[in-house]
Order: C-alpha cells, then sequence, then structure tokens
C-alpha cells in the first residue's frame, strides 16, 4: 500500500504569491494513499530538506513529491535529501508550481487548482514509481578540445598539466585563432603575440597533446565519459613529417595573390602557406581552391624546389577515430565584414575597415610592418574615425546583444593610432562606453584625456567617399543633437561579434543546444556557465557568448577544471533513466516481435538483437535489447514500438498514462 | 497578361512629361496598360499626417477598383503613390480587424491582393529584356541615378535590394549606353514634403544632391519620382541662390531617358516641360 508524503513549496513569494499553497497542502492530504502533507517556505533549505527526511523516517513513506520548482533546479536536492533517509532517490518527484504555474498565471481559484492538479498527477505518478539505480560507467581519460585559439589553448594546457591526455583539433593550419592577429592588448598593451606563441609552443611540445590542425571534428557519438569523436584531417599536400618548414616552397609558389585570411584580406598569401611566421605547426598547407597544379594540372614548382620532398599532392583526406570522456567546446567567433553595413557603403571603400583589420595594421607583423598605412593608396591617414556598435546593439540588424569587446579595443585602437601618428586626430563615435573590468575604465579615460581621442556621443548615419576622403555624417547627441560631418581619410568599423559559420552545424554534431544566434548556450547562465546540457561537454571562449581575452582565459580553465574533476573518477554513475524491452516468464520471454522498428529509430545505435536460447542452445526467439551504456533515455524506440514493449524507466506508459488520467477523471 | 496602371494625380497635374514618357516608351515597345476605373487620389503626403482611417481607405478604395477590374498587377509610376499603396496593402494585409474595419468604410469587402510594381520593377522585368534590340541613340553620358526615399524606404516592406545604393536604374542607364556614377546621394532626402511649405529646406537638401552629381560629372541627373524632379527641376533657381552657384544639369525621368534612346520625338517624351533645358548633345 502506498504511502505518500507531499511537501508544498511556497518558492518565497514566488509560488504563494499567486498559488495558495496552504490549500494545495490540504487537497493533497485527501488524496488516496497520502498519508503526510505539509507547505512550507523554502523546501530546498536546510530546514525544509529536513522535514522530507523526518516525514520519511517517521511515517514510513513509500513516495515523495515535492511542489516546488522545475526539476532542471532542484530534483538532484531533493533525491538526495529522499536518499539520505533512506528511500531510494527515484521515488521522489516534482510537481513544478512555479514555472509551469505560479510565474505563468495570475492569483485565483483557478491558478490554486491547477497547482492541486500537477500535485495529484505527481502522486498518481510516484505510486507507480520503481527503485531504480544508477548505472556504473567507465571514464576515458582523454579530452578533445576543439578549436586552437586562446580559450582552446588554455583548456588543453590545463587539462595536460593536470595529468590527463589531450586531443586538439583546429580548422586552420595554424592555432593561435583570433588572439594571434592582434597587436597590442588592452588593457596593458602588452603585444599579443608574445604573449601568446609561447603557449601555442607549449601545446605543440606537451607530451600529453595530440594537435590536429586542419583537422574538423566530423562526428561525435557516445556518452560523458565515452564518447567516440570522428575527426577529419584535410590533406595538407604536404609529409609533416619530412618537412623541416624551410618555406623555400612558398617563396616559389607562382600564386601569389590569394588574400591573406591571418591579415584580414589585406595583405597577400601563396597557395602553399603558413598563414603567418609564428604558426604553430610551422610547416606549409596547399590551399586546393588556390593551387595552380589542383586548379590545372600542371605547375608542381614547390615539388621541384622542396629539398626535402615533402609535398604529397596524391595524399588523402584522413579519417581518424578516437576514444574521449570529455569535450571542450572552445571555436571561437567570427565578426561581421563591412559589406554588412548598406550605410557606411556595402563594403565598396577600402579605407572603411573592421576592427580585426585594424589590428592587422597596428601589428608589427602585419602587412605594413606596424604602420597605419590606408589600404587604398598607403598614405598615412591623418583623420580616423572609429565607429562603435556596429551591428551590435542594433534590432534591425537583428543583433540585439552587446558585442562586449569593441568599447575597449576602440579606445586601444585611438590610443594606438596616437601614439603612432602624432599629429593625426581621432575619433570615436559612440552610444555608451562599457568599460567594466579591471583597469578598463582607466584604460578609457586615458584614451580621452591623455591621448586626446575625440569621443562622439552619437551615431553614424552615413559614411561615403568623396575626392579620396571618406565623409562621417553623424551626431552629436551631446551638444544639442547636432549633426557632425567629419572628413576621415579612414574609418574603423566595431562590427559585431557573431558566432561562427558552422556553429550551428557543430552543435548539432555534438548534440548540444545554442541560442538564436548560434552561440552554444551553457547550462546554466549562472551556476553552471562552462558546462552544456549535454553531460561531458564543456564551452570555453567566446563560441558561448562574446568575451575579451581574460574572460575566455577564465571561462577555458574553469571547463578544464571541470574536466579533470570528471577525470578523477574511475568510473561515473549515470541516472538510469534509459529505455529497456521486457522481459517476461517463458513461453514469451517478452512481448517483444522482434520486428527491429526500434534499431533504424534510434539516434544513439543503441538497440542490439538478442537471442534467446533454450538450454541445448537452440534459439527459441529473437528480441531487442537496449545497451544501458549508449542509451540516452531519448524515447524515439518507445515512439515506434509496435507492442509497446519498451518503456523508459522513470516515465513508463503505466506512469504517464497515471498522470494524465489524474487530471481527466478529476474534471 | 493585363497591367494595369495608376496614375494618380502627379501624372495629371505636375508631372505630365512623367506621364507622356511612360505612355510613349509602352506605345513603342507593344505593352498596353490598363487604366484602373475610377481611381482616386492615393493620399499622399497630406492623408497619412491627418486622420489614419481615411490615409489607409484611399489607396484600399484604388486597390478594391484594380481587383474588380480584373488587374493582377498595377503599375504605379509615381514613388508617393507606389510607397503609399504598398505601405497601405501592408498595413491592412496584416491586420485582419483592420481589414473589416476598411471594408466597413468602402462599403465593399476590401481586396488589395494586386501586385504593386513600381515603375523600376516594371522596367526592370518587363522593359529591359526589350531594350537591346530597340536602341537608336545610346546615351553616351555620364549620369548620376537619383532613387530618392520612396521607392526605397521602408526598405522591408517594399523589399528594396540594397537600399543604401539601389543599382536597378543604374543598370538601366548601362544598357542604354550611359556611363552610371557611384555617388553618395542615391537615396538622400530631396526635401519632398517641404516642397511648398519650407522651399529653403527644400533648397538646402536638393542643392546637395545637385553639387555631388555635378562635382562627380555627371551631365544629367535620372530620376523616377515627381517629387524629387520637381525639387530638383522646378525649385532650380532657389538652390542656385541659396548656394550661390549655376547648376547646368538637366534632370530626366528614367522614362524620358529610355525613350530618348529609342529614339522617341523629345516632344513626345514631354522634354520641353522642363524649367531646366534638357540639352544634351546625342
Amino acid at each position: 500500500m502506498a504511502r505518500i508524503g507531499v511537501f508544498v513549496c511556497h518558492c518565497g513569494e514566488n509560488i504563494s504569491a499567486t498559488v495558495e499553497c496552504d490549500k494545495v497542502a490540504q487537497a493533497a492530504a485527501g488524496f488516496p494513499g497520502v498519508v503526510h502533507s505539509i507547505d512550507y517556505k523554502y523546501m530546498c533549505s536546510d530546514p525544509g530538506q529536513n522535514m522530507i527526511r523526518e516525514a520519511i523516517r517517521e511515517k514510513n513513506l513509500t513516495g515523495v513529491v515535492v511542489a516546488s520548482c522545475s526539476p532542471r533546479m532542484h530534483e538532484p536536492t531533493f533525491r538526495q535529501a529522499c536518499s539520505e533517509a533512506g528511500l531510494n532517490p527515484f521515488l521522489c518527484e516534482m510537481a513544478n508550481l512555479r514555472e509551469h504555474c505560479s510565474w505563468v498565471h495570475e492569483k485565483g481559484e483557478a491558478t490554486t487548482k491547477k497547482a492541486i492538479d500537477l500535485v495529484r498527477m505527481m502522486v498518481e505518478k510516484v505510486k507507480r514509481n520503481q527503485p531504480l539505480y544508477p548505472i556504473r560507467v567507465p571514464v576515458t581519460k582523454t579530452a578533445l578540445v576543439v578549436g586552437g585559439g586562446i580559450a582552446g589553448i588554455q583548456a588543453a594546457l590545463d587539462i595536460a598539466n593536470g595529468g590527463n591526455k589531450v586531443i586538439m583539433v583546429e580548422r586552420e593550419p595554424s592555432i593561435g585563432g583570433h588572439m594571434s592577429q592582434l597587436s597590442e592588448t588592452f588593457p596593458t598593451l602588452d603585444c599579443s603575440q608574445c604573449i601568446l606563441t609561447p603557449r601555442m609552443v607549449e601545446v605543440a611540445q606537451h607530451p600529453n597533446i595530440t594537435l590536429y590542425t586542419y583537422a574538423e571534428l566530423i562526428g561525435l557519438d557516445g556518452f560523458i565519459g565515452n564518447f567516440k569523436a570522428k575527426i577529419r584531417k584535410k590533406a595538407k599536400s604536404v609529409d609533416e613529417k619530412i618537412c623541416t618548414g624551410c618555406a623555400l616552397c612558398t617563396t616559389k609558389c607562382p600564386q601569389k595573390k590569394i588574400p591573406s585570411e591571418f591579415n584580414e584580406g589585406l595583405g597577400k598569401r601563396t597557395a602553399i602557406y603558413v598563414p603567418f611566421p609564428q604558426a604553430v605547426p610551422n610547416k606549409p598547407v596547399i590551399d586546393k581552391d588556390h593551387c595552380t597544379y589542383y586548379k590545372t594540372g600542371k605547375c608542381k614548382i614547390c615539388e621541384k624546389v622542396c629539398p626535402a620532398q615533402a609535398i604529397r599532392f596524391d595524399q588523402p583526406d584522413e579519417i581518424v577515430e578516437v576514444a574521449v570522456g570529455a569535450v571542450v567546446i572552445a571555436t571561437g567567433f567570427t565578426i561581421h565584414q563591412t559589406g554588412f553595413f548598406p550605410e557606411y557603403g556595402y563594403g565598396r571603400y577600402p579605407d572603411v575597415l573592421t576592427g580585426l583589420q585594424f589590428e592587422r595594421l597596428a601589428s608589427a607583423s602585419g602587412p605594413t610592418l606596424g604602420e597605419i598605412r590606408r589600404p587604398s593608396d598607403g598614405k598615412i591617414p591623418e583623420t580616423i574615425v572609429f565607429i562603435s556598435c556596429a551591428g551590435s546593439r542594433d534590432p534591425a540588424k537583428g543583433i540585439e546583444y552587446c558585442s562586449k569587446i569593441c568599447c575597449m579595443y576602440i579606445a586601444k585602437h585611438a590610443m594606438l593610432y596616437q601614439h603612432k601618428v602624432h599629429h593625426g586626430k581621432s575619433y570615436v563615435f559612440y552610444m555608451d562606453i562599457r568599460a567594466g573590468g579591471k583597469m578598463y575604465e582607466e584604460f578609457v579615460r586615458r584614451a580621452i584625456t591623455e591621448d586626446q581621442v575625440n569621443y562622439v556621443r552619437g551615431r553614424v548615419s552615413k559614411i561615403y567617399e568623396r575626392d579620396g576622403k571618406l565623409i562621417v555624417k553623424g551626431v552629436d547627441t551631446l551638444m544639442g543633437a547636432e549633426a557632425v560631418e567629419i572628413e576621415a581619410d579612414m574609418v574603423v568599423l566595431a562590427t559585431a561579434g557573431i558566432a561562427n559559420p558552422g556553429a550551428e552545424e557543430l552543435a548539432q554534431t555534438l548534440h548540444v543546444s545554442y541560442d538564436g544566434h548560434h552561440f552554444f548556450s551553457e547550462a546554466h547562465p549562472k551556476l553552471r556557465p562552462v558546462e552544456t546540457n549535454t553531460a561531458g561537454i564543456f564551452l570555453a571562449g567566446a563560441c558561448q557568448a562574446l568575451k575579451d581575452i581574460p574572460e575566455s582565459v577564465a571561462q577555458a580553465s574553469g571547463a578544464a577544471g571541470k574536466v579533470n574533476i570528471l577525470f578523477s573518477k574511475s568510473e561515473l554513475t549515470r541516472e538510469p533513466l534509459i529505455a529497456v524491452v521486457n522481459r517476461s516468464a517463458p513461453p514469451e520471454y517478452s512481448t517483444c516481435v522482434g520486428c527491429f522498428l526500434c534499431q533504424p529509430a534510434c539516434p544513439y545505435q543503441a538497440i542490439e538483437k538478442e537471442e534467446i536460447k533454450d538450454r541445448s542452445g537452440k534459439v527459441i526467439k529473437t528480441v531487442a535489447r537496449v545497451n544501458p551504456g549508449l542509451c540516452q533515455g531519448c524515447g524515439t524506440c518507445v515512439a515506434f514500438c509496435r507492442s509497446k514493449s519498451i518503456d523508459i524507466q522513470g516515465y513508463t506508459h503505466e506512469q504517464v498514462l497515471a498522470e494524465v488520467m489524474a487530471v481527466l477523471e478529476n474534471d | 497578361m493585363n497591367i494595369g496602371f495608376y496614375p494618380g494625380c502627379s501624372m495629371q497635374g505636375s508631372s505630365p512629361e512623367y506621364n507622356e514618357s511612360v505612355q510613349a516608351i509602352c506605345s513603342a515597345l507593344g505593352i498596353s496598360l490598363i487604366e484602373v476605373s475610377d481611381w482616386n487620389c492615393c493620399g499622399a503626403t497630406a492623408a497619412h499626417n491627418l486622420n489614419r482611417e481615411l490615409s489607409l481607405a484611399l489607396p484600399a478604395r484604388i486597390l478594391a477598383h484594380a481587383a474588380a477590374d480584373g488587374l493582377e498587377e498595377v503599375l504605379v509610376p509615381c514613388a508617393a503613390c507606389y510607397n503609399r499603396l504598398k505601405m497601405v496593402q501592408h498595413e491592412i494585409g496584416a491586420d485582419r480587424k483592420l481589414q473589416d474595419s476598411i471594408s466597413e468604410i468602402l462599403d465593399e469587402p476590401y481586396q488589395g491582393n494586386a501586385r504593386i510594381l513600381s515603375i523600376l520593377d516594371f522596367l526592370e522585368r518587363d522593359v529591359e529584356p526589350l531594350l537591346a534590340e530597340k536602341i537608336m541613340k545610346p546615351l553616351k553620358q555620364k549620369i548620376a541615378c537619383y532613387y530618392g526615399c520612396l521607392l526605397v524606404r521602408p526598405q522591408n516592406i517594399l523589399d528594396a535590394k540594397r537600399h543604401e545604393d539601389p543599382q536597378s536604374m543604374d543598370h538601366i542607364m548601362q544598357l542604354l549606353g550611359a556611363e552610371a556614377i557611384d555617388w553618395a546621394f542615391k537615396t538622400e532626402c530631396c526635401g519632398a514634403g517641404l516642397s511648398v511649405s519650407k522651399t529653403g529646406v527644400v533648397a538646402e537638401l536638393s542643392g546637395r544632391i545637385l553639387d555631388d552629381a555635378a562635382h562627380r560629372g555627371a551631365k544629367a541627373i535620372i530620376v523616377a519620382c515627381p517629387m524629387c524632379h520637381s525639387n530638383l527641376d522646378m525649385r532650380r533657381k532657389a538652390i542656385e541662390q541659396h548656394r550661390n552657384k549655376d547648376f547646368d544639369l538637366p534632370v530626366m525621368y528614367i522614362t524620358q531617358a529610355i525613350g530618348l534612346a529609342l529614339g522617341i520625338d523629345p516632344v513626345k517624351l514631354g522634354l520641353k516641360r522642363h524649367f531646366v533645358p534638357v540639352n544634351l548633345e546625342l
């Protein structure tokens, strides 16, 4: 006979403001099988949990319903409390009175009635719950880090220094990411390459790190502790083991006018190339799309000049499969190009640049060796305009969010410009200056007061070119909304940071969720910022949301810490909420008829065939079996099963039907 | 297919030359236009500042008549009429309640599904493919295509391509043999609505447009809007006084330019009606 306890939580006023909690508890006391029903202000607090523990012991409860918030919030809390009192944790259920009732309805009788119904459903369900026991699975102590920018580098080094293995996959020919493109970094004006390149080298040389550059993750199966990753190593057309990195090939390649990705199109590269001199690995790859040989079948100059004979035109792409226990996604971000902005000329003015292009101009390793020169005519700009929030915080452009890094890098750009062009005039058009961070506000002040950067609060409506000048038409909202027109030689747009192309596809490959802008979603915006909703997959850096270097590094270390915690145990326990094909006594053995419709339906390849044999070894029947290690409990097979032979543990047909009937019968 | 035709007041009042040139090139190219029966004022530019219901009902009635005439498409050469009709179609189309109240005012069910064609939509789709064979006198001139605001904004509702730097007129002018300059004032405001009430503003705004076109070496400005035309042409004296500078820069409708290239008599294209004489060497 069921002995159910009901615990109704007020959640402060979150629930009690619209739901009469005492009435819910009173009503629940009258449900068949309920032997204990109370309400309390904070059920999740220690006294609240004690009430549950004591009731289980004193009243010998066989099931518990906590009517409070979403199970996403506190199911583990209450199940733990039950477990401490000796009740199997899977005999504890939650009725979501907060998100599903009090937050979405106004105060009134109907709201309280709905709350009572929600409790009634869970009481009927929990009566049918069975004790379940966690599944134990081994852990592969190797982490996969996707992306080799500063976030990926930091995560990989931290995991590797923790004594675990790391496989890093980077899409480009070199690791380093956007940080390797930057000139100086705010707020200290540290040289970006000087602080980054030693870390890049460390990654390449670390005994615990395997580095795959020019490679992409194309598949991920399995689950926490036991993933199988499929990586495509794109053919570099160069035998890395033999190549000495002398770069002679890159000087002889006849294709010399390919816009350099590293220099954001401001410089040129060859078809066989190393993206930048400090690249890691410092060995060239052949860009097949631009190589004369791959296009016409003739050339092979690189092969002729290579002293090590390392060129391999027939090298195929290679697919590698690796077993990993955890994944850190650190795929970073990109920015809108100037072509995104109709009002700023659709990208047709060569001297209207993105912030990243300006970084390359200001960088000692850039196409102008650090001199600020106009791409159009090579002249040093006398007047320069920086425009913040180009696209960001602009719903009309489809980007409501703040790109976060621009206010600071614009101040840095203007400062660098003033340091390099002493007589130059610089203007910054801004909406607000968001300089929240250690020494950030001071840095912006320095740009304004010490380096004489003219900050103009207002938007720029239009830029056009006239007689070699860029006419910038804007407004100064602090000077009586006066129209401002500046004849500039160069304009830098702080264009919105956006998710990388392919982010959506990657999220689907990894089975992690992402937001409307294709940034990957963290499991909880406050309390679980480095985890995804998929166990064992973590986030680092700007692929989750725009962030600057210190924040990316902090998150990467956080993710690495999570991975190392995961790898600190040899075994994991998983919730047993998985599909099970029923078994019964002979002669049926199971209601499963062996049609195996479930097999193609399963996204995780978790359905196996099991032969039931008699004592002589003769096969009596072939039925489906679910591999508990692979099953993710999605329930697709349950929907497909024609004989209703599969149930999700904890969510059986019987339980769900009981919930539905609890509402219908009462109406 | 029958293409309907809504002239609006300007084609009959302030800009008969626009109408004449539309009719002339259509007959030269064998395109027939069917005028919407018993049409009325579209309400621009006064109605939507004064009375919302009226500003919606006037264009709705035009659309209803087009539908009653069995017209699936209506060409609206005047940019202001075009803009009002498109806006109203958008506004009413998205709002069932509004449809009911407008139907009540019209005393018939609102039916506004006719495809509304701007002059540029029409030229691009129906005229451009016919041009290549028919050009008699290529317009070997540098010209500035001026689109104004009404043909491109609001860009989402009008579905305008490259609304800050539209290309359709430029493309047609290139087909006619002209060189369309890249300039910055294609869609800047000419001062349209203030043409009568605040001529000083018009002189300043239209002056900037003329100045940039002249500065870049254009020999003529090509327009597709009667408001733009009257501000740049009729208000020329005021502009020149305001800027203390003379501009020898005629303003032609795109349909007039096409007509010239097709070899149609300038008088039939209404070219003699302009304040600034059109003396292009062709």
